[in-house]
This record gives structure tokens, C-alpha cells and sequence, in this order.
């Protein structure tokens, strides 16, 4: 081992003489890197490498560092050679010695000035060095000169050493005196004088400034403790704290002072806004989504999607969630009577049972009821604007003013109680609703909390159930409003399938299906998803046993329906609606027409379905197909047809003349009137003039529809020849003499429309395209990047890759380092242990 | 015998009383007595007694050991064999008591073989089928030890008869005998039974139908049609490997042992069938099986072509299953049909998109119109006549014949015009495509375009307009594989949007939603309400 070390370093030692070029030149020195695409004029970096070179440039670094070290290892002392450019090998030592002095000079220099009293400076008298002066060789001077050369140290004595010059001043008056006013005696006596006035002068000048100066510090300073407490919130308290004795001494300007700082502080708020500009406001708004829905019908790929809608409860007061008694209502009763009180009483009761908290309902009851008795007069008057308060409170969170009044007039009209009803509602709700629910963990949960309750309170219960748990107020509340979601759905379901349906419930618990839905716009598809998925499998099973289905009952019609109300149905595609819009088109081809109420079900289902393609005006052709079969049904002859029906449909056959009136007579009693949507379900028609006048209703909703169709689609190209058949139909056989009179002009609307649709179309071309630009030449620009192969596709997988990479460079590059690290080390020591046992050995001879 | 009969009559009256004690009696301990010595001979009718009682378990066990001891005694030979004396004659006569005895078990034989012919027809299926298993039993035996002479060399020792009585039973003119026949499969699989079952089959339906002069029996021809389905000829002479009786030296001249006869007995018996009037299920019953279990084992395919151009004028559905069979008669056997795609022509109309083989005609309507010498007014025709149907068809539909009228319009490049007419660009037109004309020729589709297309681009299925969307632009060259679309439901089109996952926003309707009629431009609300309005 000593021996190649030995080598080594006389190697180094040739090496270090010789330059670098000559080492560059000699070929046992220069190992040559195999590239692998040898790309011609292209400068490599490392394509030439000099091991010898730098594996001596690394030993002595090791020399220089770990050595060092090694040999300080253990050692408490250490050693550290400060002198300048001892280890620079750069440096000439010329350079190096001229340095050090220069150093050394400037370090003394500084030193010695710190308390230096002008120990280089030569001190005069009169201009004359005292070092001088100290050979007294001629110490008698001529005034003359003296006075020429002193008059910088004179002038400098009289004002340094004040009254010590008085008797140099003597003399010199003496002088003045002695030589008559010389001009310049005089003079400078007077500019003695002058200096001393000029300086007492301005002695006084800066004692008066100073004074100035502190008077208006202090006002300042008063000024400034005024202002303090304005400027900084916290100011005031800490002042009062250091100086109490201040405190007394607010005013009331000060007071007002702070006040006005204070509102000075004050957010600005924002303006507030002008009816007009709320509604502009609410119409961009509006403008905007539409936009976004037009854009999602065309089917565009929805990139970064600028919806951002942020759903706003109707409850919402756009200040953050803020669980407040005071829109909820309180129920009372007072003597089995439900006490409902106008809008400002209540609120006042609320507040009161906000202070009460929890206290006993009986005791609120009575307080109420003392209340109440003095009520009582106002209220007694209508019974009937009781009715509609009993609404108040939940459609006042509806911001939407301008429908309001409509609404709650279709729902009057829609629920005409008597006063005989109501107050058996109010017999049936006795127990005071709760003001807060737990969420329901399960289905039946759900249900029993609704149960024997009446619509209104069971939305009342629900919008309770959504505040109390609204996600910002515990954790795992967000999930239990998810689950909230599919159990109401569930709930929904349930009321459209019972006997009677309750329907009217489920209106109710629309808005709060909505509000949920907006909040968890994923647990709302998922639910649906799973509603739509499950009743499609369903029948497509039955389908493959019997060939045929029966029609979807209420309560999926009912879903459908809901779906088209949470759901936008114009997308192009959406994961919920093009599901439900396609089961709709799976039931109206696949359920064949066996009963009137499997024409009611069949209208509802298209009602539906054209309410799902009413914006987007899509074709659908399962749509015309049923309506012509339901038309056909309604035809009395059935021989010469001139248009094809198509399946469930058939031309002839036990089931084809459903719709036929038994009795003509019938036409004349009849009246357009609502079907009630349990009719898909069960009809209950004793007598043949009911169910002719069923029969006409279906008639009528039958060529509403087609009218509704007709115009939707007569933009489409081949319009006339969707329609042809109806047309036929409408023509040759339902002509305008074998229908109502009611329903003349709609027939007759139906056939000018399809008459006035264009016949002509221009030609089908291709469109243009664009010419394909000719190949260009131009470099394909490839990425290099740090680690060979191109991985990952992204940005951040790139970046992830090439951190790798460098990663275990460094890492291999490290343990490399460590290797040759210790390898020297152990050389090192193995040259101790060696010289020593050399020395040893030679000791010993 | 006499006395012994006599005697006989006396027990049977005792028998009756003692039923219980009887039943307890192992039929199969009398079939051990009587085969160990011949004075318990009687006791035969012991085991008839329980065949023809009401228990299932009796007549299951009887039957059992009927076949038993019948089986055995033709492997003893100890029954008459040749042309049988009658009964009476035989005992009176001047036979051995071995010879007596022999002539009695074998009118025994011939009486339990009319019983179990009779369980045939019973109403449970237990006691039906094993008749049925006791009868191919004694089938068996009996070839194998022949009761008749071998002096005809046709059928050798088959016996023949037996087969024909036991089809004869099968094919019930008033019960229903699938399942029966069902069993009765596993008996087919021997080729000598398969053989002679189906010339039985062919002489029964003679017979039967000759006497109901051709009218539809609908119970009788869905049996025989079960039977016949149920047959199925090999591929080859060399996979003629199982018989049920072996024949010795002269077994190559025996003809259940070609394929040929196999096959022209085969083709008999369908040709015989199908000869009379069917009802009009059954025509799709057969023309579904046809072309693969029924052309392909047929010595003289082209023999269907009356019943297939029969099946073929029918119209509906019926018109569309015998496409393949015509094909395969058009594409292998050379068959010339007039007028071929006229009748194709005709065949579409609005409820080929909805009928249960939707699947299988647009298949065969692909590959009839793949040639690509068709004239372009033919395929025109085609292309726009399917695009006028596409207007009222589901959206399963829409995506089968969407890529088909664009396939056509690929093969043939003459027909592009009806996507592309450059020249009248700015002229409108007024479609003079005329859907009621049946000739292809006179239709005027070629100068048609197909706006249909256009117009379901606007359909409500996001993949049916796209797929209509296509015709925007020159079509591609490489043609679409249908045949993946063809058997596609609704409920997977459903499946499909459902199970896509969804990682972007779902959109929402901004519209606040406050009541249940709103909304959707109010068709709903228009003409339905919540409740039920008192009138």
C-alpha cells in the first residue's frame, strides 16, 4: 500500500510541474468518454476526462479538509491559522507580505486613533511647534509676527478658553492703546465683541427655540394623545393604564373627537343598491346561467366550468349561517285552536321564548294565551288569511316576489280548505312541533318523524332538520344531510304510492328537496342515479320475460317529474336527465295501451317528456309515435288508415278503440277540466258519460300535446314528414266535425301549423373545410430533459420525475464521496501505523 | 293353464281384500321366485296388478321389475319366439309344457308392453317416464335377442315395431309431451333409435295429417316439432358410434349405419313436416332453428325453397326469419330468387326496429347489401327508405341504422350524393323520394338527400346525435363494425350514461324549484293537478 501511495505522490508531484494544456496533450493522461449518438459539431462538456487530474485534485482537498480534521479528532485545542493568504496558493508572496503590512498598518492605525489625543499632530503656539519650542533658541517674537501668525489661535483661545484670555486681552488692548487705533486692532477687537454678542446672541436664540420647540412638543404631544386613541384601538387602554391620572381629564370634545375617529375607522360599506340595479344584477346573473345552459345543450365539452355557483338557501341572508330562532314560528294552541298571530306579534312572542329558552310548554302556553286573548278580536275576522299565514313564514324565505303571489293563488285555488278542515288540521297537530331534529339515520326514521304531521308542518320540520344540522355546525353533518337526501326521495316515493296519493306533501317538500339538491349536487345525482338505474332494471326484466311492460307507476312518474325539476333538462348530456329522458323513451315504446289508465299514465309520461325537451327543442321520436297511437285510439273507422302505427300501437285489434266515445250526446256536457295525477293509478268511472268525458279529457291534453310538439319541432328539416301521419290522421279521420266543439280550434291550430312548415330544403353539403395547410419544414422540438427517457405526462409528474432523478444522482454521487472518503482515511492511518513502526524499528537498532 | 288361471282369478279376489298385505310385497322378490323356477309363474300377474294401481311408487317399482324379468327371460330366451299361436289355441294344443310356457310369457310380454304403452300417457311425468325407461329396456333386449325371425335383411334384428308404437304415443294429438319427448332425448342419442324414430316420425305424421286433410293441429304439430327439434344428425359417418343393438356380420349393409340414409330420412321426415299447413308460430319456431340445425344436415338443401319462399310471402316477422334460410339456400346452394330485394325492399318498415329479431335482420341485411355491385338507385333506396324509418324508431335502433346507411353510402361512392349534392346548393327542393312506392327503381330516392339525418341531429340522445352529426363532414373510409351495436338494449344505453363517473360539477337547475307542477313550460301542470278536484 505505502508503495503506490508513494508513486502516487511523485506523480502528483510531476504532474502539478507540468501545465494543463501539456497534460491535456499527453495521451496516458486523457481518457476518452464513449458517446453514445455522436452528433457532429457538437461541443460536449465532459466528452474528455482527466482521472489523473482529478483524482489528485481530490487528494489533496482530502488533505486539506479530512486530514485536518482527522488529525484534530479528540483534540479539545484547536489550532487555527489566521494568517492572511497562508493557504491561498494564488497569491504571490509578495503580494502576500505587502498585504499582510498593509493590514497590520491599518489594523494598528485604527487601533491607536480610537483614544488618540493628536499624538502625530505637532502642537504650535502661535505657529510655532512646541516640540520646537522646547529648544527656547528664539522664544521672543515681534508682536507683528506673533499677531499675523496667531490670529486663527487666537480667535480659537478666545472662544475655547473663555475668560483664560483675559490677560492676553489686556495686553493686547494695551497694545491697541500703545499703537493708536490700528485699523486692525480695532477690527478685531470688535469682531471679539461681535463674537461674543453674536454668540450670546444666538445662545438666547436657541433658548428661545428650545422653549418654542418644547411648547409646541407638548401641544403636540396633547394633540397626539387625542388622536392616539383614535389611531390605535388598543392605544387608549394602555395610556390609561400608565397614566391614570389622565383619566379625569377627558372631555367631552375628546370624547366626540373619538367618536368621530372611531366611525372614520368604519368599514366603508357598500352603497346600497337601487331596485334597479338589483334587478340588473339578478338579470346578468340569470343571463349568465343561461349561457352556461345554452352552452351545456350544444353539448360543448365543458372545460373549465366558470359556474360557480354558490347556492344560496332561500333562508340565506348572505352574512354566513347564523342558527336564529326568529324566523321560525312558534306553534301554540289555545283552547285546541291553532294560534297563529300576525307577523310582528310573533315576533315578540319569539323573542320572548328566546329568553325563556326551554321552559315548560305549559307555562308558554299560558303566557301565550294571556297574549292571545287580546288578540283574539283581530283574529276571529278571517279565517282564511290565517289560512295563508300559516304559509307566511315559510314562503316569506322565498326572495322571489314577483311569483309569489301567483303561486300562492294556484295554491289556494289548488287547496280550497273550509274552515271546518282547517280547524280538524289544527285538532290533528295538538303536540307543539319541536325546534330542533335530529337528521334521521334511516329511512323509517325519516318516516316516523314525518308521520301525522300536515304538509306545512312537515316542510316546517324538514327546513328545522336542515338548519339544525347544517354543515358548519358539526362535523359529520354534511354526511347525514347527504343520506338526508336519498331518504326524502325515498319519502317521496312512499306518499306517491299510497292510496290516495299524497300528493299535495310532496309539493310541500319540493322547495326542500331543492335546497338539499343544490347544497350536495352529488349525493343528489348519486340518489337518483340509483332511483332511475333501479326502475329501469326492472323493467327491462320484465321485458325480457313477457316482451312487454306496464307503465311506470305514480311514484316514478312522480321521480321523473322531480328529476326535471333539480336537474337541468336541456344538457346535451348530464349524467341524471339523459338517463330519465331515455326510461321515459323506453316506457312510451315498450308498454303497450290496455287501459284508460294506461292512456292517462301514457299522457303524463309525454306531458314529461315534452316538458324535458321544451327548451332544448330535441327530437324525440318515441313521443310522436305514442301520441299518433293515442289519436288513433280516438278513431271510430279503422279501415283505410294511410299512415303506419308503430309498436306498442296496433292498426286493428281487441284494445284499439280505448278513446272512442260510446255516446256522441256526451261532447255537449263536457268541460276541459285538470285530471288529478292519481288517475294514472286508479280510475273510478261508473257511468259511461264519465268515462266519455275521461275520454275527451284525454283528447284534449292528447292534441294539446301534439300542438305543443308541432311547435317545438317545426324548425326541424323533415317536419312535415314526422307529422305526415297525424296529419292523415287529423285530416281524413278525427276530422273537426267528429270532436267537441272545445277542441275545434285546437285542431284546427294543429293542422295550420303543420300546413305552414316549409316543404323545400336546400340540398345536404358538407361542410367547407379548410384547406389543409401545406408540411412545413420547421424542426421538431423535442424537451430534453434531465433524466433521459421522456416519462410522465404532466407538468407535475414531470417535475416529480426529474426531482428523482436528482435525487439518486446526488444520493449515488454521496455515497461515492463517503467510499473514497474513508478509503483515504484508512490510507492515512495505515502511513501512521507504518511510519511509526519504522521509527520504532529504528529506535530499537 | 287353465286351472292355473282359474286359480289365478281366486287369489286376485283374495288380493283385493288384502291389498295392504300386498302392497308390502316386493314386486322385485316375484320377479326373483318366477325366474328361479317356472311354477311361479303366476305371479306375473301380481306385478301387473301393481303397474296398474294408483300409487306412483307401485307402478315405478312394477315397472322395474317388469323390465327386469322381461329383459332377462329374452337373455334365457325363454319366451316363443317366431309367429305366436294364439293364447287359447296354445294351451290347448299340442305344445310341451316348455313350449306352453314360453307362448304364455310371451302373450304376458306383449300384454305388459300394451300397459306400459298406456302409462305413456298418464298425467304424471314419474310414472310416464319410466314407461317409458321400461319400454326402451325391452327395445334393447329385444334386438339384441331378436323375438322375430332374421329372414329380412332390412332391418335386421331392430325392433321396429316397438319404436313406432312408443312414437306413436309420444306424438299426442291432445297432450302436450314435451317433457316426455324431453327425456326421450337421451334415447336419441343412439343412432340405430334416432334412425328409426325418425322414420316412425315421418309415418305418423303421414298417417295423422292424411286423415285431418291438412288442417292445423296445433297440440300434435308443436309435439312433433319438439321430437324433430330434438334430433340431430352428426357431421360424419365416422362419429356413428353408438347403437343400441349390435349387429353382427352384416352390420355395414344395415342402413342405420350410413349417414347418407341417416340423412335422407332426416330430410323426409322435416320435408314431410313442413309439407302441411302450419300455425303461424310454429313457422317461427322453425324458421329460427332452420338454418343452423335443420339446412346443414339436409342431403338436398334446395328441397326448402318452397317452404322458405312460402315463409318468405308471409310478411312481418315471419318474412324476416326466412331471410336466413333463403340466404344460406341463395349464398351455398345457388338459388335464384326474382325480385329478391324488392321483397328485402319491402320488408322495411317502421317495426323492424322494434320486433324481437331487430338483431338478426339488420345482420342479414348488412351482408345482402355488402356486395358492391348492387346498382347505386338500389342502395339509395335502401339508404333512404332506413332513414325515413329512423324517425320513428328507439334510440337502440337509431344506432344500428345510423352507421348502416353510412356503410352503405361507403361502399358504394355513387351514392354520396345523397349527403353531398354541391351543384344546387342555393335551390331548395321538396323531397321526391316517394315512400310508398314498393319498386326500389321508382322510388326517386337517388335524387333525394337524406335530411332525416339532419333532422336527428336534433334528437334527444346526446349519442345519436353525434352519431347524425358525422354526415357534417366527409365520411371517413373505414366502415363501422355494426355487429356490436346490434344487440344493445335501452337498459344498457341507460347503464352506460349511469356508470359514467362523474368528476366535473353536475350542473344544476338554477331555476328555483318552489312547487311541484312548476316548470318545463307547464304541459304537466296544464292538464294535471295534485288532487282530485270535486267536479
Amino acid at each position: 500500500m505505502g508503495k503506490p501511495t508513494k508513486k502516487r505522490s511523485v506523480a502528483d508531484k510531476v504532474r502539478k510541474a507540468k501545465t494543463s494544456t501539456e497534460i491535456k496533450n499527453n495521451p496516458f493522461e486523457v481518457k476518452i468518454n464513449r458517446k453514445k449518438f455522436d452528433v457532429l459539431g457538437r461541443k460536449v462538456k465532459h466528452d474528455v476526462g482527466l482521472p489523473g487530474v482529478s483524482r489528485s485534485k481530490a487528494i489533496t482537498k482530502r488533505k486539506e479538509t479530512l486530514l485536518k480534521e482527522y488529525k484534530q479528532k479528540n483534540k479539545s485545542s484547536k489550532f487555527i491559522d489566521r494568517r492572511f493568504g497562508e493557504y491561498d496558493t494564488k497569491m504571490a508572496p509578495e503580494d502576500k507580505i505587502l498585504q499582510r503590512f498593509a493590514m497590520e498598518r491599518k489594523r494598528s492605525y485604527d487601533k491607536k486613533d480610537v483614544f488618540n489625543l493628536n499624538e502625530d499632530e505637532e502642537l504650535t503656539h502661535f505657529g510655532q511647534s512646541l516640540a520646537k519650542m522646547e529648544t527656547f533658541n528664539d522664544f521672543v517674537n515681534s508682536d507683528d509676527e506673533s499677531e499675523e501668525k496667531g490670529l486663527l489661535s487666537a480667535e480659537m483661545t478666545a472662544s475655547h478658553f473663555g475668560g483664560g484670555g483675559g490677560l492676553l486681552r489686556k495686553k493686547t488692548s494695551g497694545d491697541q492703546q500703545e499703537e493708536d487705533g490700528s485699523q486692525r486692532a480695532k477690527s478685531r477687537q470688535e469682531l471679539i465683541e461681535e463674537l461674543i454678542l453674536k454668540s450670546k446672541q444666538e445662545k438666547r436664540e436657541r433658548q428661545a427655540q428650545k422653549e418654542e420647540a418644547q411648547v409646541l412638543t407638548e401641544q403636540l404631544d396633547k394633540e397626539w394623545k387625542s388622536i392616539q386613541a383614535l389611531m390605535v384601538k388598543k392605544a387608549p387602554k394602555a395610556e390609561s393604564d400608565e397614566k391614570p391620572e389622565e383619566k379625569p381629564k377627558l372631555e367631552e370634545y375628546d370624547m366626540m373627537v373619538r367618536e368621530l375617529g372611531f366611525e372614520m375607522k368604519a368599514q366603508p360599506s357598500e352603497k346600497l343598491k337601487t331596485p334597479e340595479e338589483l334587478a340588473r344584477e339578478e338579470r346578468e346573473k340569470l343571463q349568465k346561467l343561461e349561457a352556461d345552459r345554452l352552452r351545456r345543450m350544444m353539448g360543448d365539452e365543458i372545460g373549465n366550468s366558470t359556474q360557480q355557483q354558490v347556492h344560496m338557501s332561500a333562508d340565506d341572508l348572505n352574512d354566513g349561517f347564523i342558527l336564529d330562532n326568529d324566523d321560525k314560528k312558534t306553534l301554540a294552541y289555545q283552547d285546541g285552536k291553532w294560534n297563529i298571530e300576525e307577523e310582528e306579534e310573533d315576533n315578540e312572542e319569539e323573542d320572548d321564548n328566546e329568553e325563556d329558552g326551554d321552559t315548560e310548554e305549559g307555562e308558554e302556553d299560558e303566557e301565550e294565551g294571556e297574549e292571545d286573548e287580546e288578540e283574539g278580536e283581530e283574529e276571529e275576522g278571517g279565517v282564511s288569511s290565517e289560512e295563508e299565514d300559516g304559509h307566511s313564514d315559510l314562503e316569506s324565505e322565498n326572495e322571489s316576489e314577483e311569483e309569489e303571489p301567483k303561486l300562492e293563488a294556484k295554491e289556494t285555488s289548488a287547496k280550497p280548505l273550509s274552515q271546518e278542515e282547517i280547524k280538524a288540521q289544527q285538532e290533528a297537530a295538538k303536540s307543539e312541533l319541536p325546534y330542533t331534529f335530529a337528521a334521521p339515520e334511516s329511512f323509517s326514521e325519516l318516516k316516523d318523524l314525518l308521520c301525522n304531521h300536515t304538509p306545512d308542518n312537515q316542510r316546517l320540520i324538514l327546513a328545522r332538520t336542515l338548519k339544525c344540522n347544517h354543515p358548519s355546525l358539526a362535523v359529520g353533518n354534511k354526511l347525514k344531510l347527504q343520506k338526508l337526501f336519498g331518504f326524502l326521495l325515498e319519502y317521496v316515493g312512499d306518499l306517491a304510492s299510497r292510496t290516495p296519493p299524497e300528493l299535495t306533501t310532496v309539493d310541500k317538500l319540493i322547495p326542500e328537496l331543492y335546497n338539499l339538491c343544490q347544497m350536495y349536487p352529488e349525493a343528489a345525482c348519486k340518489a337518483m342515479q340509483s332511483i332511475l338505474g333501479d326502475a329501469a332494471h326492472s323493467m327491462e326484466e320484465v321485458l325480457e320475460v313477457k316482451g312487454r311492460a306496464a307503465f311506470p307507476s305514480l311514484d316514478m312518474l312522480i321521480y321523473l317529474k322531480v328529476t326535471a325539476l333539480l336537474f337541468p333538462t336541456s344538457d346535451f348530456r348530464h349524467p341524471v336527465t339523459t338517463p330519465a329522458l331515455l326510461y321515459i323513451s323506453q316506457a312510451l315504446t315498450r308498454c303497450p295501451v290496455r287501459s284508460l289508465q294506461d292512456v292517462t299514465s301514457g299522457l303524463v309520461l309525454c306531458c314529461l317528456a315534452v316538458e324535458y325537451v321544451s327548451f332544448s327543442k330535441r327530437f324525440l321520436p318515441e313521443l310522436i309515435n305514442f301520441l299518433l297511437g293515442i289519436l288513433h285510439l280516438a278513431v271510430r273507422d279503422k279501415t283505410t288508415l294511410g299512415y303506419t302505427l308503430v309498436p306498442p300501437f296496433r292498426a286493428t285489434g281487441k284494445l284499439t278503440d280505448l278513446l272512442v266515445l260510446s255516446d256522441w250526446e256526451s261532447c255537449k256536457t263536457w268541460s276541459k277540466k285538470s285530471l288529478p295525477l292519481s288517475a294514472t293509478q286508479s280510475l273510478d268511472l261508473k257511468t259511461d258519460l264519465e268515462r266519455d268525458h275521461h275520454r275527451l279529457t284525454c283528447l284534449s291534453i292528447c292534441l294539446d300535446l301534439v300542438k305543443r310538439c308541432s311547435l317545438l319541432y317545426r324548425d326541424l328539416p323533415s317536419f312535415t314528414v314526422i307529422l305526415q301521419p297525424i296529419k292523415t290522421l287529423l285530416s281524413k279521420h278525427l276530422t273537426a266535425q267528429t270532436i267537441p266543439a272545445a277542441l275545434q280550434e285546437l285542431h284546427k291550430v294543429i293542422l295550420e301549423t303543420i300546413d305552414s312548415a316549409p316543404v323545400a330544403h336546400p340540398r345536404l353539403v358538407f361542410e367547407k373545410k379548410k384547406p389543409i395547410p401545406l408540411k412545413l419544414l420547421t424542426p421538431k422540438i423535442v424537451e430534453v430533459l434531465d433524466y433521459g427517457k421522456k416519462r410522465g405526462c404532466t407538468r407535475e409528474e414531470k417535475e416529480k420525475e426529474r426531482l428523482k432523478h436528482k435525487y439518486k444522482k446526488e444520493f449515488k454521487g454521496a455515497l461515492r464521496e463517503l467510499r473514497k472518503d474513508s478509503r483515504f482515511l484508512a490510507r492515512e492511518k495505515l502511513n501512521e501505523v507504518v511510519q511509526r513502526d519504522t521509527e520504532r524499528k529504528k529506535k530499537r537498532k | 293353464m287353465a286351472p292355473v288361471s282359474r286359480k289365478r282369478h281366486v287369489s286376485s279376489a283374495v288380493a283385493e281384500q288384502q291389498t295392504d298385505k300386498r302392497v308390502k310385497i316386493e314386486p322385485n322378490h316375484k320377479v326373483e321366485e318366477i325366474l328361479q323356477s317356472k311354477k311361479h309363474a303366476n305371479a306375473v300377474y301380481d306385478i301387473f296388478e301393481l303397474l296398474q294401481s294408483e300409487k306412483v311408487a307401485d307402478v315405478v317399482g312394477a315397472a322395474g321389475a317388469c323390465s327386469r324379468l322381461f329383459c332377462c327371460l329374452l337373455q334365457r330366451r325363454e319366451m316363443f319366439q317366431g309367429k305366436v299361436p294364439p293364447e287359447e289355441e296354445a294351451m290347448s294344443g299340442h305344445y310341451s309344457p316348455q313350449e306352453k310356457y314360453s307362448i304364455f310369457m310371451r302373450h304376458r310380454y306383449s300384454s305388459c308392453v300394451e300397459m306400459l304403452l298406456e302409462l305413456l300417457d298418464h298425467e304424471l311425468h314419474q310414472i310416464a317416464e319410466s314407461g317409458l325407461c321400461c319400454l326402451m329396456q325391452f327395445a334393447a333386449a329385444e334386438g339384441n335377442h331378436p323375438l322375430l325371425d332374421l329372414d329380412w335383411s332390412e332391418h335386421h334384428s331392430f325392433p321396429r315395431e316397438l319404436i313406432l308404437a312408443v312414437v306413436n304415443k309420444l306424438l299426442s294429438k291432445t297432450v302436450d309431451s314435451s317433457l316426455l319427448i324431453s327425456r326421450f332425448q337421451e334415447f336419441l342419442e343412439m343412432d340405430d333409435v334416432r334412425y328409426y324414430v325418425m322414420s316412425s316420425v315421418r309415418e305418423n305424421l303421414t298417417k295423422v295429417m292424411d286423415r285431418s286433410r291438412g288442417e292445423v293441429l296445433p297440440v300434435y304439430q308443436s309435439n312433433v316439432f319438439t321430437l324433430m327439434s330434438n334430433i340431430s344428425i352428426p357431421n360424419q359417418e365416422s362419429e356413428l358410434t353408438s347403437f343400441m343393438v349390435k349387429q353382427g356380420a352384416n352390420h355395414a349393409d344395415w342402413k342405420a349405419a350410413k349417414l347418407k340414409e341417416h340423412k335422407r330420412v332426416f330430410e323426409k321426415m322435416w320435408l314431410g313436416f313442413l309439407k302441411y299447413q302450419l300455425p303461424s308460430n310454429m313457422y317461427k319456431k322453425v324458421l329460427v332453428i332452420l338454418h343452423d340445425s335443420v339446412l346443414p344436415h339436409m342431403s338436398e338443401p334446395s328441397l326448402m325453397i318452397d317452404f322458405l319462399t312460402a315463409a318468405y310471402e308471409m310478411g312481418g316477422g315471419i318474412s324476416l326469419l326466412a331471410l336466413n334460410g333463403l340466404f344460406i339456400l341463395i349464398h351455398e346452394h345457388n338459388l335464384d330468387y326474382p325480385d329478391f330485394y324488392k321483397k328485402l325492399y319491402s320488408l322495411l318498415e317502421p317495426s323492424v326496429f322494434h320486433v324481437k329479431y331487430r338483431a338478426r335482420f339488420f345482420h342479414l341485411a348488412n351482408l345482402f347489401l355488402s356486395s358492391s355491385h348492387l346498382p347505386a338507385y338500389l342502395v339509395a333506396a335502401f339508404a333512404k327508405r332506413l332513414a325515413r324509418l329512423a324517425l320513428t324508431a328507439p334510440p337502440t335502433g337509431l344506432l344500428i341504422a345510423l352507421p348502416f346507411i353510412y356503410n352503405l353510402i361507403r361502399r358504394h361512392p355513387s351514392v354520396r350524393v345523397l349527403l353531398h349534392r354541391p351543384s344546387e346548393e342555393e335551390a331548395t327542393v321538396v323531397d321526391p323520394y316517394v315512400m310508398e312506392e314498393e319498386d326500389p327503381a321508382q322510388c326517386g330516392a337517388l335524387e333525394s338527400s337524406l335530411w332525416e339525418i339532419k333532422t336527428l341531429q336534433k334528437h334527444h340522445h346526446p349519442d345519436v346525435s353525434k352519431a347524425a352529426g358525422l354526415i357534417n363532414t366527409p365520411l371517413v373510409q373505414q366502415e363501422e363494425d355494426i355487429s356490436k351495436v346490434l344487440e344493445t338494449t335501452t337498459y344498457q344505453l341507460m347503464e352506460q350514461e349511469l356508470k359514467q363517473t362523474v368528476v366535473k360539477k353536475i350542473p344544476l337547475e338554477f331555476e328555483t324549484a318552489a312547487h311541484f307542477l312548476q316548470g318545463g313550460g307547464g304541459a304537466l301542470g296544464r292538464h294535471f293537478c295534485l288532487t282530485f278536484t270535486s267536479v
